[in-house]
């Protein structure tokens, strides 16, 4: 028997406006809500609701035997109840069907799990709390940001009730170990870590459109028989991507729909197949034993680890300050002021900063509306810095009171 | 092997700016690669071109000497006050053209001499001795564009007399090399020749001889910005001046050190004055290749706002020297780097944007400064010499 376990990441980011040296104290927006407004339309009408009338089309299609997970952050779902809330809306009917797991995150697609813990728990629990009250629906599985993820963050989230996490099926962590089974993260109690197949998952989500690729064009046939071969060595198949691979990512005209709407009945074809979501792959398998991840794994570049957020001198500088103006920013207890705080920890903004890639320009430059590394941290510390003495000021007055 | 038969420049030391630092490099690339090279270039007596083959140690390079006071970058004036032409006024020519047009009828008697299948030209100076060495022998032209009057003049045409004769060059040649996309758009657009007949050619920077000593040995207090090239018109110097002013607006520790001679030294240093930051912009007049070094070690950052760089190889050399560097859009070395800020040159206040933000933000400085240098070090001279013998070997096809 092999489950197949689809999960998809919805996440926009709000894009930062220019914001030049000349401008620190002058308190203006930070966040360019045109541009913003203009990626979430288009999104929305490249991707989001084709891909989810397929979705659909699918589950009835297939009377409910099709099933799907989402996690889709506090950002990118404020943005489109602002700019495209018919979307939110096909998103409740994927709900409706039963068919479909919501999963949580951080509100703010953050990385604050490695800077504050409180912090981190605090964006969680916004997420579960927004998730809720749009979809009422109480997630039970965990995503961090990007998919990082250590053991000790396991025990952490199982602490705050979640039953599952996912993580990279990264090959130095696993070795000779395959990603195709449930497993149970050292140090935890009855959690259950789920990996994502690297391999399949990027070869829809990477290299689809890719004509150099061997196995260029990838047919769903083809791809369900790689599939039907791992019964017998693994029981689930977690093809974890970003959504934005269906319309964005894979142009619709090199046929990444067509794809999407045959894959799921070639699967089921073959009658040991099946399809689950993340609770259900839990509750159906077994720990097939332990693993322990004792550092950060996150499914970004080959690297499959944080060089992409932290890994050059700006980037660190950037997210130390950041997460130092924690306290004061808390203790104004201005909701305004918060809420522009945690905009400002989006691990997009410090991805944007990342020299390493910056060689070869690839993939990483879908969406980032800056011409350099530099310019993102140049607007970074500018709005930063104008930021901090707000959040002093604020601050003083409040203790002042 | 294909032998080239080349108008080309005195190296560095001798001769400063892009020239002769261009052509260098390229003659160093093509001879490691066995091609056979007779070098022309103009000296005066009081250079010492015995120099000139130690820089190149190479049994296949032959080096034939003109004497005349051309130099690299001359205008009209500039010729008429030179040292060459005040010493011998009875050997050079009246004008800076009469010499042109000299130096070609001696560059005539060289082609007839030598043996070679190519002629390869270095800017306006050298295309009339071209024209007339392909005149003699019928090989093909291949004339290297650095710079055209345009950029020059800052796109006002000054001297129509040069523009002539830089057209006439590119009319007669086989095939034209620009050394960036941004010249070969105006190749197209102000001198009418066709795509297909321009190729571009970046140029590099060199390690081989690179002393690593990564201090100056300078010791400074405040930071430094600094301008070097020429101040002249298409350097843009006076976009400099403007963003020093708004950046010591907000951070009056900082010098500004122009490097560098030209005609516009003069209206530079009143321009400080007027605006009242005469004690922050320090003009160092010309320096030697190793002051140069000293120069972008010193700096905090390197500015070249060029109104119009063809190319613009002291961004190299500053990356070279672990300078964070500042470039306009409005050259060629930005199609190359990546690892550095662009910014319009008229755009005074995205400049100052910058220059502020490199010197505030110390990891913004450091990153700049490693991945420019590890950018910079990828660089080779093989690269644009290979390209070279691609043209040569594609002309020598056709006949």
């Amino acid at each position: 028997m092999v489950s197949v376990c689809f999960y998809f990441q919805v996440h926009q980011p709000q894009r930062l406006r220019k914001y030049s040296v000349f401008e620190i104290g002058h308190h203006n927006n930070y966040f360019d809500d045109h541009k913003n407004e203009a990626i979430i339309r288009k999104i929305a009408h490249k991707c989001y609701l084709p891909a989810n009338r397929v979705i659909l089309e699918l589950i009835s299609k297939t009377d409910g035997k099709f099933r799907a997970s989402y996690s889709m952050t506090g950002i990118v779902l404020e943005q489109l109840e602002r700019y495209a809330p018919e979307v939110i809306g096909s998103f409740k009917q994927l709900v409706q069907t039963g068919c479909v797991e919501i999963l949580d995150e951080t509100y703010y697609h953050t990385l604050s799990y490695l800077y504050s813990k409180d912090e981190f728990k605090e964006q969680v629990e916004m997420h579960n709390r927004k998730i809720r009250q749009l979809f009422g629906y109480k997630p039970k599985v965990f995503r961090n940001t990007e998919l990082v993820y250590n053991s000790d963050m396991a025990a952490f989230i199982e602490k705050m009730g979640y039953k599952g996490i996912l993580a990279e099926g990264a090959d130095h962590i696993l070795q000779w170990r395959s990603p195709n089974f449930v497993y149970r993260p050292k140090g935890s109690g009855n959690i259950r870590l789920l990996l994502k197949n690297y391999r399949l998952s990027d070869d829809i989500a990477f290299r689809f459109s890719e004509k150099s690729w061997k196995e260029f064009p990838l047919t769903a046939p083809k791809f369900a028989d790689w599939v039907s071969r791992i019964n017998g060595s693994g029981n689930i198949v977690n093809l974890f991507m970003d959504y934005e691979t269906f319309g964005e990512h894979q142009w619709e005209d090199k046929g990444i729909f067509e794809f999407l709407r045959h894959l799921p009945l070639e699967i089921l074809k073959h009658k040991d197949n099946e399809f689950v979501t993340p609770s259900e792959a839990i509750k159906k398998y077994g720990a097939a034993g332990e693993l322990d991840f004792p550092h950060f794994v996150s499914w970004a570049d080959v690297e499959r680890d944080l060089s992409a957020w932290l890994g050059n001198k700006m980037q660190q500088e950037a997210i130390k300050e950041i997460y130092h103006l924690e306290q004061n920013v808390k203790l104004s207890k201005n909701p305004a002021l918060i809420d522009e705080w945690r905009k400002l920890q989006t691990s997009d903004h410090f991805y944007y900063m990342c020299t390493k890639w910056f060689n070869d320009g690839d993939v990483h430059k879908y969406f980032n509306p800056y011409e350099s590394p530099y310019e993102a941290f140049i607007t970074y510390m500018n709005i930063l810095n104008d930021f901090r003495i707000k959040a002093n000021k604020l601050s003083e007055v409040k203790v002042a009171e | 092997m294909v032998k080239v038969l080349m108008f080309g420049w005195e190296f560095p030391p001798l001769s400063s700016g892009g020239l002769g630092t261009a052509c260098y490099g390229l003659t160093k690339g093509l001879s490691s690669k066995g091609i056979e090279i007779t070098f022309v270039l103009p000296y005066s007596f009081d250079s010492n071109a015995a120099d000139f083959l130690k820089m190149v140690p190479a049994t296949n390079i032959k080096i034939k000497k003109i004497a005349s006071a051309l130099q690299p970058y001359m205008g009209s004036r500039e010729y008429l006050n030179s040292a060459g032409k005040k010493q011998s006024p009875k050997i050079y020519g009246s004008t800076l053209f009469d010499e042109v047009q000299r130096y070609a009828l001696a560059a005539e008697k060289i082609a007839e001499e030598e043996d070679f299948d190519v002629i390869h030209c270095h800017d306006w100076m050298t295309f009339g001795a071209g024209i007339a060495a392909k005149r003699k022998k019928n090989k093909p032209l291949v004339l290297h564009v650095h710079s055209t009057e345009l950029d020059r003049t800052g796109g006002h045409l000054t001297d129509q007399h040069v523009y002539s004769l830089e057209k006439k060059g590119m009319d007669n040649a086989d095939k034209v090399i620009a050394v960036s996309n941004f010249t070969k758009s105006k190749i197209m657009a102000h001198y009418g020749i066709p795509p297909e007949k321009i190729s571009v050619v970046h140029n590099a920077v060199d390690f081989s001889e690179y002393a690593q000593n990564k201090n100056s040995g300078i010791k400074k207090t405040g930071k430094i910005v600094l301008f070097l090239g020429r101040i002249t018109l298409q350097k843009g110097p006076d976009y400099f001046v403007y963003a020093a002013k708004k950046v010591l607006e907000h951070e009056d520790g900082v010098k500004f050190v122009i490097a560098g001679t030209g005609d516009m030294e003069h209206s530079m240093i009143e321009k400080a004055a007027e605006l009242g930051i005469a004690d922050k912009v320090l003009f160092a007049g010309f320096l030697g290749q190793e002051d140069v070094e000293k120069a972008y070690k010193m700096a905090d950052v390197y500015v070249m706002p060029s109104v119009s760089e063809p190319f613009g190889i002291t961004a190299l050399e500053a990356m070279k020297n672990m300078a964070p560097v500042i470039v306009s859009k409005q050259s060629g070395v930005s199609e190359v780097i990546r690892h550095c800020f662009k910014v319009d040159f008229w755009d005074i206040n995205e400049l100052s944007n910058k220059i502020l933000s490199v010197l505030r933000y110390n990891s913004l400085h450091e990153t700049l400064k490693e991945s420019g240098y590890a950018e910079v070090k990828r660089f080779s001279w093989d690269v644009p010499a290979q390209k070279c013998i691609e043209i040569y070997n594609e002309l020598l096809s056709k006949d």
